[in-house]
């Protein structure tokens, strides 16, 4: 077959992923994890009567509990699947990464398998994060004195 | 009013997470991480502060918060303790985050089986 040839039967049978659509799932759906969250805060700010700091440290460890919670049941997979980097983006993607892989090398053993592969997926999430802001601090402190 | 800032915050941050996923090569970890990387940005020039003014919540749910907040705990032992302090204080704030995500993850894998 000629490689044109093969180009183009190639194209048609990649499935086509709707861009624009894509995009306004996970603008809706990222819109309410924000919502939900600011609710959150609000919510453990009223009922137990804690500063609003506090309060969305309370809502960050919620929102990890449901995601990690949605993937250990499995359906969690599914609603990745159609809202992409709307559940991704929000912490719960970092619950998600990380409860995923805890769930699939277990087999593998408690220390060679659970162990050392639950960071596999979120832990350049950690890496850069404090390497990040180990340089932009020292940049800070040199610039503006901290 | 803030819900819908919320709402505007947190969808814009997860449209352009979408539209980099869409339009180029990157996988979901190169995008949480480079969202983390831009979010310690933002706060070292005390911009993130001024969209969690704006957001609350909305703010901090998407990954750039823990960026923010990763910067945010170190600068607090730099004002106290001087450069040794970005060593000290860089998890006081996250430390919620990472530990909670450590437990569940780890009890809920000894209970629930993989799916295939």
């Amino acid at each position: 077959m000629e490689i044109n040839k093969y180009n183009v039967l190639v194209k048609k049978h990649t499935p086509k992923e709707n861009i624009l659509l894509n995009g306004l799932i996970s603008f809706i759906v990222g819109g309410f994890m924000g919502v939900l969250g600011e609710v959150l805060v609000e919510l453990y700010a009223y009922f137990l009567h804690i500063p609003t700091k506090e309060a969305s440290t309370f809502m960050i460890i919620t929102l990890v509990f449901f995601g990690c919670f949605f993937t250990a049941l499995g359906f969690f997979d599914n609603l990745v699947k159609f809202a992409r980097c709307g559940l991704i983006v929000p912490i719960t993607g970092f619950a998600h990464a990380m409860m995923s892989a805890a769930l699939e090398y277990k087999r593998e053993g408690f220390v060679t398998g659970l162990g050392s592969n639950m960071f596999k997926l979120a832990g350049s999430v950690i890496l850069f994060g404090v390497v990040s802001a180990y340089a932009f601090g020292l940049l800070r402190i040199i610039i503006m004195g901290g | 009013m803030i819900y819908v800032n919320a709402f505007i915050f947190c969808g814009i941050v997860c449209l352009i997470g979408q539209l980099i996923l869409d339009n180029t090569k990157l996988t979901p970890g190169h995008i949480t991480t480079m969202f983390v990387i831009i979010g310690a940005f933002l706060d070292s020039f005390n911009i993130y502060d001024k969209f969690v003014l704006w957001a609350g919540g909305g703010a901090l749910v998407p990954i750039t918060s823990f960026g923010h907040l990763l910067i945010h705990g170190a600068m607090d032992t730099v004002n106290t303790f001087g450069v040794m302090g970005l060593f000290m204080g860089m998890f006081d704030l996250t430390s919620s985050g990472i530990v909670a995500a450590i437990i569940f993850s780890f009890f809920f894998s000894l209970f629930f089986q993989p799916r295939d």
